[in-house]
């Protein structure tokens, strides 16, 4: 079994920044990646994307070029295609890659997993032709394939992101149908001080709104009553706005109203996480460099609560100096030092972030769907069976899946999680907190007895 | 007939012969097969062994689980496997959808 100072889990900006930056300073260090290539989600394919796709996408993307170059590196192994499933105590990291499973020790881990877009159940919601406006955009990072006849759905600037790409590629959506409201803008003024802090993102949001509108997109704002029409297929979106019933004929619907930190890796070693009332979803709760309620064990990135991919770069950064220091590389005075700028820019990245989350909060109807709407995709369960189970005394999430399998099926509850809990607080007059969430187990993702069986240098413990 | 496609795509890479429930495709090699898949024309992958609903790709990043197909009687995700000839993709039948592998 190798064994590494440091392995970092995830490449995207904050785990390729972590892992250059420990490499920089002596570690050796393993990247264990899911993807076949560096990048993350944000910077998907940077390293092959070609120049009209690149143009397409927008400086900000192929700037993270920049980072996978990082990790070449001598001190770094970056383990492409490499699915995490368990981590020990140790640690002892157990993956599965080309079919095989593997292990890796370290001293320190940092976790980069990033974040998953916000469950967004409204009627329809998973039939073909219904993505999330995160699947849009790896469509065509890593693809070049963009839908024809799409209609984005929800609220951020995700959303204008995607629809300003489209139209730069020549396939503008068919219609923007916005979530927020006027009222939703006025609440944000009272964060109009770190907004302007945070100019360049707003400045890059009125550019992105600039082009949808040339490109005569038509804008549906504080829609509601959401609904995708479609029996094999998604066939039509219909809302109403301002007191009109709208429905457009489309093939595909992109779904998005904000990312969540996806916590599934550090809530399987026992990560306490809070309820983060501005961004509306759970986080770990963390130290100023990532640190946790598990020693040795690093959060960095949107996986830590929601940033964006420069700030994810630069947690990254703040906690490998911690890792260094940890291991002796580095005296806690020199640590201090080199933080010092990381963290005042660090400050200037997330001033925007009070705004735009006010400004764009999740949409309310989808955040407690209608009985009818199926909230669990994987075991087909709807909002009404969760209330349900609240009436038969169901507390908790970890009870539901007794009561009837939510969370139970492949995705393991990544994409109902939030809405169950939210539905169980709901009805038992309980905060998101007192309600909590499943409990997470390895394997963090399915693995076969062939992946297990191919196995080599098993840890004696691991071998039971 | 090849179904049409509500994707667009921006460029023409050399295609892998593969077959999808026995049916002839020529996919871009090494592309994401959900991908190459959708931008084949194919949008039902699969169907749910709960209620036989059909689906298709929906996070294209390996969290939902949606995209499932079989491939060597194993189920997978298709956005996590990348196009190569010769492959034999079926739509998993809904008792082994069930038995999930990765």
């Amino acid at each position: 079994m190798s064994k590494r100072d440091l392995v970092v889990i995830g490449a995207g900006p904050a785990g390729m920044a972590a892992a250059a930056m420990a490499a920089d300073l002596g570690l050796t260090v393993a990247v264990l990646d899911e993807q076949p290539r560096a990048g993350g989600q944000i910077y998907r394919d940077v390293d092959r994307v070609p120049k009209g796709r690149g143009r397409i996408l927008g400086k900000d993307y192929t700037d993270g070029a920049s980072l996978t170059a990082g990790l070449r590196h001598d001190r770094i192994d970056h383990v492409a295609g490499a699915v995490v499933w368990a981590i020990e105590d140790g640690f002892c990291i157990s993956y599965t890659k080309d079919g095989r499973g593997a292990q890796v020790t370290a001293e320190r881990i940092v976790l980069a997993t990033g974040a998953l877009e916000r469950p967004m159940p409204i009627p329809g919601w998973t039939l073909p032709g219904v993505m999330t406006a995160g699947a849009g955009q790896i469509l065509l990072k890593q693809s070049g394939i963009l839908a024809r006849n799409a209609v984005l759905v929800g609220s951020g600037p995700l959303l204008y992101l995607l629809a300003a790409q489209m139209v730069r590629a020549g396939t503008p959506p068919l219609a923007m149908v916005e979530t927020q409201t006027r009222r939703d803008l006025i609440g944000a003024a009272r964060h109009l001080g770190g907004a302007l802090r945070g100019w360049r993102y707003l400045l890059k949001g009125l550019g992105l709104l600039a082009e949808i509108t040339r490109a005569r997109v038509p804008r549906y704002t504080g829609a509601q009553n959401l609904r995708i029409e479609g029996t094999d297929r998604a066939k039509a979106v219909t809302f109403s706005a301002r007191g009109t019933s709208h429905r457009i004929a489309c093939n595909t619907v992109f779904l998005h109203h904000g990312v969540v930190p996806n916590t599934q890796a550090a809530r399987s070693v026992g990560v306490v996480h809070d309820w983060d009332a501005g961004q509306a979803c759970f986080a770990p709760r963390l130290d100023q460099w990532g640190g946790n309620s598990v020693a040795g064990l690093f959060i960095v990135g949107d996986g830590a609560g929601i940033g964006g991919a420069r700030a994810a770069e630069l947690a990254g950064r703040l906690a490998a100096l911690k890792v260094a220091e940890e291991l002796g590389r580095l005296s806690s005075a020199e640590r201090d030092r080199k933080a010092e700028p990381i963290r005042s820019a660090l400050y200037g990245e997330l001033a925007a972030r009070p705004f735009l989350d006010a400004a764009y909060p999740p949409c309310s109807e989808t955040l407690l769907p209608a009985d009818s709407t199926v909230i669990c995709r994987c075991e087909e369960v709807t909002a009404g069976d969760i209330r349900h189970y609240a009436k038969l005394g169901c507390l908790g999430p970890n009870q539901t899946k007794a009561f009837g399998r939510a969370g139970m099926g492949p995705c393991q509850g990544r994409y109902c999680g939030l809405t169950v809990t939210a539905l169980l607080a709901d009805a038992n007059g309980q905060t998101p907190d007192a309600t909590g969430y499943y409990r997470i187990r390895p394997p963090l993702k399915p693995v076969t007895l062939g992946e297990l069986a191919s196995m080599e240098h098993v840890a004696p413990d691991a071998a039971e | 007939m090849k179904p049409v496609s509500p994707f667009l795509e921006l460029d023409d890479t050399p295609r892998a012969e593969v077959t999808f429930d026995g049916a002839p495709l020529r996919l871009p090699e090494g592309a994401n097969l959900a991908a190459a898949l959708l931008a084949a024309g194919i949008d039902v992958f699969r169907n749910t062994p709960v209620s036989g609903a059909p689906r298709g790709p929906f996070c294209m990043m390996g969290a939902c689980f949606d995209c499932l197909v079989e491939i060597d009687g194993v189920v997978r995700q298709a956005c996590m496997i990348e196009v190569s000839p010769g492959l034999q993709i079926h739509r998993p039948h809904a008792q082994e959808a069930d038995d999930v592998q990765a």
